[in-house]
């Protein structure tokens, strides 16, 4: 990795337990500050889990153990001292199902500023036009604000979700396959949005299509069976990994 | 071909089933309707039962119903939601302190309405109302350790509890978990992710089983028959430790225990039709909030 990078996330020997079965077996990377990272593999090889343990949210899933550590601004996120709450505001997710609250689209993006406190009229409006417009959703629906939700078609719910995310002013978002349930058209829209973000955030994506990581990404983690493969430049893992079973799994998913 | 047959003689069958259903409620409301339409007026309603209960109206018995129900639903519906929040949102599956608590609303949900009646009478009464007396009462009188409304309502309470958590919960499980998540990922505490998106999202659920248990104790009679309701009272109840009148009770009163059974015949009917009436709007009412509200998130 280039040197003159900055590291967002540091992730050590990470191992994490549903249960009795283990799902992510001594993952060890550094996610670079303001670029896109990708995560591919096979399905059940552990990118939803590896994406969940950056922003705590295995911690709902009961029975959960998790070892190892990830550093966040200098500190590991799993230490006691550490408020999740806090540092869910920070760490954004946008999920692969969206998942808009049957709320108006006003209201769902204002929801994680109410929820810390602001409850100035003006303040909020501006918020929600912003994160509307970092979305490219606002042209879209700068007329209906009080529309529910769930009346915008899949690809504005989607956009809609990460308006919502970056209402509360995150350093990362997390993004599980937010394109896979999209038509090709929102799929593009999705992805040039991401594109925009990276200037801003640090962007973690699943993704299960390679055209898509490698169009979106700067840098791609390969995941197999709960272990992390490769992890290296998105050019150099599309056309020259290291490993073979990289070359094979891109290779068989390319056709 | 034989498969059709069957499918045929299943629809057959259960249109059937739903003929009898149907023409037995109208059929009983049709007869209760007929008995008692010779005395049903706005006299009726508002006007005090008179020449020993053969004549004159119900209304302290509507007012006994209307006052109980409140007070009841003043102790179950806290109770049974707070319960059902904490059984679906708060407590592990898994433990046993939860599965005993599951098991005990299973358990008193399926206890006969008459056991009830016998612990109000034993616990409320005979122990807490006694207590009290003992505690407040300067001359030692007998204020508390008696049937009255409260702790009629109370007992109602119990017996209503269990309706309320079970419908509760299952509003509560309505809600996607994706929905909490969503809160969760923007930074929001449990508390936060209950009361913006889960009870929002489920209180059409919370409105309904509120009503349905309002319902079941507006029709049940056995609770309060030790614990506070009267044959006849010349008052209404102003005070908790007043004892009151009941539409059901009163019912059961004029066909049993009636000097003169046959001359309340058509208040027995007129009363059991304000009784039905009563409980088939608040279904009513139910039907609608849920409905209002099945509409409003959809828009
Ligand atoms: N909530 C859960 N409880 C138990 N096992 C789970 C849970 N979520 C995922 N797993 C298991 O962990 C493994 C990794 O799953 P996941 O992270 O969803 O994979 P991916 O996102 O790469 O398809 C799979 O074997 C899956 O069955
Ligand atoms: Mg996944």
């Amino acid at each position: 990795m280039r040197m003159d990078l900055q590291t967002e996330i540091i992730v050590e020997n990470l191992n994490l337990y549903y249960g009795k079965k283990k799902a992510l077996n001594n993952v060890s990377l550094s996610i670079p500050e303001n670029k896109v990272t990708a995560l591919i593999g096979p399905s059940g090889c552990g990118k939803s889990t590896f994406l969940r343990t950056l922003n705590r949210m295995n911690d709902l899933i009961e029975g959960v153990k998790i070892e190892g550590t990830v550093l966040f601004d200098d500190r590991n996120i799993y230490d006691n001292s550490v408020d999740v709450v806090e540092l869910r505001k920070r760490i954004g997710m946008i999920f692969q199902k969206s998942n808009p609250f049957p709320k108006s689209i006003y209201e769902n993006v204002a929801f994680g500023p109410k929820i810390n406190g602001v409850s100035n009229k003006s303040q909020l409006d501006e918020i929600v036009e912003q994160s509307l417009i970092r979305s490219a959703l606002w042209d879209e629906v700068k007329d209906d604000l009080n529309k529910s939700g769930l009346a915008l078609s899949g690809g504005q719910q989607q956009r809609l979700c990460i308006a919502r995310a970056l209402a509360v002013n995150p350093e990362v978002l997390l993004m599980d396959e937010p394109a896979s349930a999209l038509d090709p058209i929102s799929t593009t829209k999705i992805e040039d949005l991401i594109y925009e973000l990276k200037k801003k955030y640090t962007i973690i994506i699943v993704t299960h299509n390679m055209q898509q990581a490698a169009r979106v990404s700067d840098f791609t983690a390969f995941f197999y069976m709960g272990d992390l493969i490769e992890f290296t430049d998105t050019r150099k893992m599309f056309t020259a990994p290291d490993l073979k079973q990289t070359e094979d799994y891109i290779r068989g998913r390319f056709g | 071909m034989n498969n059709k047959i069957l499918g045929k003689s299943i629809v057959a069958v259960s249109a059937l089933a739903v003929i009898m259903i149907v023409s037995a409620l109208l059929f009983i409301l049709l007869e209760i309707y007929l008995g008692g339409r010779s005395v049903l007026s706005w006299q009726f309603l508002t006007g005090n039962p008179t020449e020993g209960m053969t004549e004159g109206g119900i209304f302290p018995a509507i007012v006994g119903t209307v006052l109980l129900v409140l007070i009841m639903s003043v102790a179950c519906v806290p109770i049974g939601t707070i319960t059902a929040i904490y059984l679906n949102e708060y407590a592990s599956k898994k433990s046993f302190f939860t599965k005993m608590i599951r098991f005990a609303v299973n358990t008193l949900s399926g206890v006969p309405a008459i056991v009830f009646g016998l612990f109000g009478l034993g616990f409320f009464i005979q122990f807490i109302g006694t207590e009290m007396d003992r505690m407040f009462s300067a001359d030692g009188s007998l204020l508390w350790g008696q049937p009255n409304i409260l702790w009629a309502s109370l007992t109602m309470a119990l017996l209503t509890i269990p309706v309320v958590i079970v419908s509760v919960e299952e509003s509560l499980k309505t809600v996607p978990n994706d929905l909490r998540g969503g809160g969760y990922a923007l930074g929001a505490t449990k508390w936060q992710v209950i009361r913006k998106i889960v009870i929002p999202n489920s209180i059409s659920g919370i409105l309904t089983g509120s009503i349905l248990a309002i319902g079941r104790g507006a029709g049940e009679v056995a609770p309060i028959l030790f614990t506070g309701v009267a044959y006849f009272l010349p008052h209404l109840p102003e005070k908790l430790s007043d004892q009151f009148m009941n539409l059901g009770y009163h019912i059961y009163v004029m066909a049993t225990q009636s000097p003169d059974v046959e001359a309340t015949k058509s208040i027995q009917y007129a009363t059991a039709f304000v009784l039905l009436a009563c409980t088939f709007s608040l279904s009513f009412i139910a039907i609608i909030i849920r409905y209002q509200f099945r509409k409003k998130i959809k828009e």
